[in-house]
């Protein structure tokens, strides 16, 4: 397995659905490349910064009602109705 | 179907314009934010809340409750914030191919990969690396931007992502894979120890 291999089969192996064949390669080619192991440290932080804005996208909902959006789409299904 | 949506949807169903206004007044901000993090325009964003809040009063005779109101109308917001993006004159975009890691002929990289630094655990840190990674996402090329988000922040699995995208699942993945990669690759010099 080269390092462009290994980037190939990233998501794989990071969400454990990698066959036990190839992931057995994949770890021996880590064995023996550091630039790789930083390469799928860096994945994995990136993975966890996305989790983290998503988590953060459903927890954060503004508090404030957009009044002149909700009147405008109460008003609108009134005229669609008539 | 819960109880609390129960006696909501029937008066729904009656044309009860009390529940209407509830409907709409709950709901409005966390959808206003959803289709602003695809849209990144307010006017598009608030555009795209109402025509979902009109599809969605439209098609409530056909929703039989299988899921929550409030993740059915996040679902019909998102596809008229794809829809409206589909229908705005995109901007130049980069290639995939340029965000990805270039490899020799041997299958090395270009440049070897450094250590990234840990993230921030101070609020203020963690704020600045948040705008900092959603600025990147939006560097991505749209194909792959909008697979990001659906699966990665939005948490709509592979098989809806894809029918909202009018993709197979199997591109999904591989657009999502190339997408991280891409990010990733985006983010590199904001985390490389060197820099920090």
């Amino acid at each position: 397995m080269t390092c462009q291999d290994l980037a190939d089969f990233i998501i794989d192996y990071v969400e454990e659905k990698l066959p036990d064949v190839q992931r057995t390669t994949f770890e021996e080619h880590l064995a023996v490349c550091p630039s790789c192991i930083e390469y799928l440290k860096s994945y994995r932080t990136t993975k966890m910064v996305l989790d983290d804005l998503g988590c953060d996208a459903q927890e954060r909902v503004p508090s404030e009602v957009p009044e002149d959006l909700v009147n405008a789409i109460l008003a609108a299904r009134k005229v669609a109705e008539d | 179907m819960s109880d609390t949506q129960t006696p909501l949807l029937d008066r729904l169903r009656l044309g009860d314009d009390a529940a209407y206004e509830e409907l709409v007044r709950e709901n409005t901000p966390r959808l206003l934010a959803v289709a602003r993090r695809f849209l990144r325009n307010e006017e598009d964003a608030r555009d795209a809340v109402q025509e979902g809040f009109m599809s969605a009063f439209k098609a409530l005779p056909r929703f039989e409750g299988g899921s929550q109101v409030s993740t059915w109308l996040h679902r019909i917001v998102v596809n008229a914030s794809l829809m409206k993006l589909r229908t705005k004159k995109r901007k130049p975009e980069r290639s995939i191919e340029d965000l990805l890691p270039s490899y020799k002929e041997d299958g090395h990289p270009q440049e070897f990969f450094e250590a990234w630094r840990e993230t921030g655990h101070d609020g203020a840190v963690r704020e600045e690396e948040r705008s900092m990674v959603r600025d990147a996402i939006d560097e991505l090329p749209d194909n792959y931007r909008n697979v990001l988000l659906l699966r990665d922040i939005e948490g709509i699995d592979t098989s809806e992502t894809a029918r909202l995208l009018d993709l197979t699942p199997g591109a999904v993945k591989t657009r999502l894979h190339r997408a991280r990669l891409a990010l990733r690759q985006l983010l590199d010099p904001y985390f490389r120890e060197a820099t920090a």
